[in-house]
């Protein structure tokens, strides 16, 4: 672990998930193993232009995976790295999902907007250890049908036993295989799991995710079993900055995954 | 123990004992019409004879010709300059043939007496402390530099038109937090010791056992100190600022406020900073920088594509309500040490305790 | 990254060129430029190619005349991104104060011995009002820093980091005594772009505005207390009336309080 000054990250394989969306592979150059847990991030930095928070997607033969959307400008360079190119990595920093804690229970995913990389790694964790947990459900609402990063993944999980993969576009007017129309909370009335058995993870806009929740009181899913993953301003990634506080909380240090709980009066308040 | 007396004409020798003993002494002067915290070459140069009036966005200092050096309350900044710098370098990089390379920046912190520090100021550092230093990532700087402080706290003997301190607990006596605690009286000053790092200056001042005569002024300034204009409502009173999230009254606020952040940067407990990429341009060498941020600026709740805060009523509720509301969570009270500088140094002359008390008084909207 | 330097033009419309001599005053900083940098044409430096395709043109100057206006079309077409640079190019500066005249015609004759010469446009305006601009650099003038930033980061192929803050911030970093609070000083600092380093200030000056408007200026609430420090309404004008007197939220308590000066003399 890192905290003030970065450690080298060298880019080894740039892999473009869709135009805009890339994962890096980075070389991590410490001597100590680089551990971290799904849900955390990093803060990566390229000299001259900036330092970003970055959510962890994976670790894949040796190497850090980070997939970044070019949003900004130091996203948007980042994608643009050249192979061998080095950039600075500090963390991983804050708090990510408990999946262990779900073992033997049902998994639900809920995500909308654009991809959502600590939702989709977590998914990935799931996915590779399968036997632990009970049934997958991945619900996924964008504005087009474009709009769905990760294609393969989401038809690959699709064909997977006892998962659940639900979609829907809520600016398209025709619907299309697999597909539903309008916002991904409708998709809850469709979806299979165990409501008093069940562990679920949130990640997107924080309207959608207070649209979701009288959908999951309607289902009888406990506020106890809900996790969401929230986004803020990070300049430090230590609790220290100020800039990712939302009410009494540090999202970065006590978050970004939050148990639904603790965060519940402040979701969604406009301007926290 | 005893309070000790040191003789007005004797103050020097404490100057001068700290000298001997390492420190560097800083002290209060007069610098550009306000009461400034910095290097103190001589006792001569205290202000002596001045005290401050403030009010709502005004600070002048007035000439009164009386001994003391000690009569006023406070000036545009206390201790967190000289610990949470304004800037501060985090990394040094380069970039080589064979990628890039990382340097820390080590901690040049020295040894600094601060004479004149207030109960205010003192509240305040233990509350930085809590976040810089008290925390899973202590601040290198902050913890390097606080470890070195000797602080020579005096007790206020008036308070100003924009102090209330009394109200927020902290009040403006001083009582924990100093090595040294002086009241300023008539004829010298009544010296309290509490820590070992005090005790051996003071062994090496002339003291005389402080008189009846001298502890009856001391607590007789005290006394009148107490008597402040503002109330802040109390911690329970304010959590409940919570529940007026929506009130019309941030808007009005938002309408003169200029959001210039001067509140946040005099308020000797906000914490928030930003950092900054940049390049020295003559070596190329990289710096990663930390700047004194402020709630108030438009970048600080934006995020690739969404601003959090886009209205300036949105971050004054969000500065208010974290400094006097949300804070009680974080650090088991609020952040307001009553010191009154966002107050006296706002531009728009806009007054948190009016403000607060507006918002929680029943009679409104 | 670009893998070659960076191709500069900079073009001088109506200005006195001293954003120009934030390049050339670099001393060695310059050479470390021009590691990155390639000028074409650049004429306080003896550079004439107006013509040459370039990455980046840098205008400096105000658009007042027909031939400003010509020759800022053709920069625009020979270059991929159009930085404006200094007040000139992103308000109009100075001389857009002929824009409030009333009789222009006599201004003219006051200020040039040979008026026939001054083929002028109705108006002095921004380079912004005549072409698409990519990037702005604030200030009068620009500071070496400005400068260099902003072609290092474009040489890097990002945009440019924008920096809107108000001066306020870098003035109270730098931990000077606000000369608005002690002295009722009628500083500008709370609605002006940060980038000059608070120089005004820290003199005990109050700020007259140089760098142009900040992001969310709330100069209504600004100019509200300043009658309160006894500034006549015209004397507000008068602050605003200066460098940056095209930029609209300056224009407003410009136009604002020549109203209320104008029924105060009723």
């Amino acid at each position: 672990m890192t905290d003030y000054v970065p450690i080298r990250a060298r880019l080894m394989v740039t892999t473009e998930e869709s135009p805009g969306l890339a994962t890096l592979h980075l070389k991590v150059q410490s001597e100590t193993p680089f551990t971290f847990q799904f849900g955390q991030f990093n803060m990566l930095s390229m000299f001259g232009i900036g330092e970003i928070p970055i959510s962890i997607m994976g670790w894949q033969d040796g190497l850090l995976m980070h997939t970044i959307r070019a949003v900004g400008r130091v996203s948007t360079a980042m994608i643009g790295m050249q192979k061998d190119q080095e950039l600075g990595l500090r963390g991983p920093f804050g708090k990510g999902w408990p999946l262990e804690k779900f073992e033997g229970r049902d998994l639900v995913f809920i995500t909308a907007g654009l991809g959502c990389a600590p939702v989709v790694a977590a998914i990935n964790y799931a996915v590779a250890h399968r036997n632990r947990y009970r049934r997958i459900v991945i619900l996924q609402g964008v504005k087009h049908h474009n709009d769905l990063l990760w294609q393969p993944k989401y038809d690959a999980w699709r064909t997977m036993g006892d998962c659940q993969v639900l979609l829907a576009a809520s600016e398209e007017s025709k619907r299309k295989h697999h597909w539903k129309l309008g916002l991904v909370t409708a998709l809850l009335d469709d979806a299979e799991f165990d409501p008093r058995h069940c562990a679920v993870m949130i990640c997107g806009p924080e309207i959608m995710m207070l649209a979701a929740m009288p959908f999951l009181q309607k289902h009888q899913v406990r506020d106890e079993d809900i996790y969401l993953s929230m986004e803020r301003n990070f300049q430090c990634g230590m609790g220290a900055c100020g800039h990712c506080q939302i009410g009494p909380h540090f999202v970065c240090r006590d978050g970004p995954v939050f148990h639904y709980p603790d965060v519940k009066p402040w979701l969604g308040v406009k301007g926290f | 123990m005893e309070k000790g007396f040191l003789p007005r004409e004797n103050l020097s020798q404490l100057h001068a004992v700290l000298c001997q003993q390492g420190y560097k002494v800083i002290g209060p002067q007069v610098k550009d019409g306000a009461i400034v915290f910095d290097g103190l070459r001589d006792i001569a140069d205290l202000p002596w004879g001045i005290v401050e009036h403030t009010e709502a966005g005004a600070y002048r200092l007035e000439d009164t010709g009386d001994n003391r050096c000690f009569a006023w309350n406070n000036g545009p900044q206390g201790l967190k300059p000289w610990l949470f710098k304004s800037q501060q370098t985090v990394w040094r990089g380069e970039a080589t043939s064979d990628g890039i390379r990382f340097k820390s920046e080590q901690p040049s912190p020295q040894p600094l007496a601060f004479i004149g520090i207030r109960s205010c100021d003192i509240s305040a550092l233990y509350l930085q402390d809590k976040h810089f230093m008290h925390s899973a990532y202590a601040d290198p700087w902050y913890t390097a530099q606080r470890k070195q402080l000797c602080l020579i706290a005096v007790n206020c003997s008036r308070s100003n038109d924009t102090c209330f301190c009394e109200s927020t607990g902290d009040g403006v006596e001083a009582t924990y937090g100093y090595d040294i605690l002086l009241d300023e009286l008539d004829d010298g000053y009544l010296v309290d010791v509490k820590s070992e790092r005090g005790r051996a200056i003071t062994a090496a001042l002339p003291l005389q056992p402080g008189s009846q005569q001298h502890h009856k002024q001391a607590q007789r300034q005290l006394k009148n100190a107490r008597h402040q204009q503002r109330v802040m409502p109390d911690a329970e009173q304010l959590l409940k600022l919570l529940e007026h999230l929506n009130d019309k009254h941030w808007q009005d606020i938002a309408e003169r406020c200029l959001a210039c952040g001067n509140c946040t940067l005099t308020c000797p407990t906000c914490f928030c900073s930003k950092q900054e990429a940049e390049v020295e341009p003559v070596s190329g060498e990289h710096h990663q920088v930390r700047y004194w941020d402020s709630c108030f600026s438009e970048k600080h709740g934006y995020i690739a594509g969404m601003q959090l805060r886009g209205d300036v009523s949105q971050r004054y509720r969000q500065w208010m309500t974290h400094k006097l509301a949300t804070w009680q969570a974080q650090y088991d009270r609020s952040g307001c040490v009553g010191c009154g500088r966002c107050i006296s140094w706002c531009p728009a002359a806009i007054d948190i305790v009016a403000e607060a008390n507006l918002i929680l008084g029943d009679d409104h909207d | 990254m670009l893998q070659r330097p960076l191709k500069v033009a900079i073009h001088k419309l109506t200005s006195c060129s001293g954003c120009q001599l934030a390049f050339i005053n670099q001393g060695p900083k310059l050479l470390k430029l021009l590691e990155f940098v390639e000028f074409t044409h650049f004429i306080e430096a003896g550079l004439f190619a107006p013509d040459q395709e370039v990455d980046v043109a840098l205008i400096e100057g105000s658009v007042s005349t027909h031939d400003d206006l010509k020759r800022l079309v053709n920069a625009r077409q020979r270059a991929k991104l159009l930085v404006s640079i200094g007040a000139c190019a992103t308000s109009g500066g100075v001389q857009a104060l002929r824009n409030m005249a009333d009789d222009k015609e006599n201004w003219k004759r006051a200020v040039y011995a040979h008026p026939e010469f001054i083929e002028e446009l109705q108006d002095c305006t921004a380079v912004a009002t005549h072409v698409k601009v990519d990037f702005e650099l604030w200030g009068c003038p620009v500071t070496q820093q400005q400068v260099t930033e902003c072609l290092r980061q474009l040489h890097a192929g990002v945009k440019p980091k924008d920096n809107a803050e108000k001066l306020c911030m870098e003035c109270k970093r730098q931990g000077n005594v606000c000369v608005l609070i002690t002295q009722q000083a009628p500083c500008l600092g709370p609605v002006v772009r940060t980038g000059c380093g608070a120089l005004c200030p820290s003199f005990g000056k109050a700020c007259y505005g140089c760098f142009g408007p900040s992001e969310q200026p709330n100069c209504e609430s600004l100019t509200n207390r300043m009658t309160g420090f006894g500034l006549m309404p015209n004397d507000i004008v008068h602050r605003f009336a200066a460098i940056h007197s095209q930029s609209p939220p300056y224009q407003q308590q410009i136009a604002r309080w020549r109203l209320q000066d104008l029924e105060g003399s009723d």
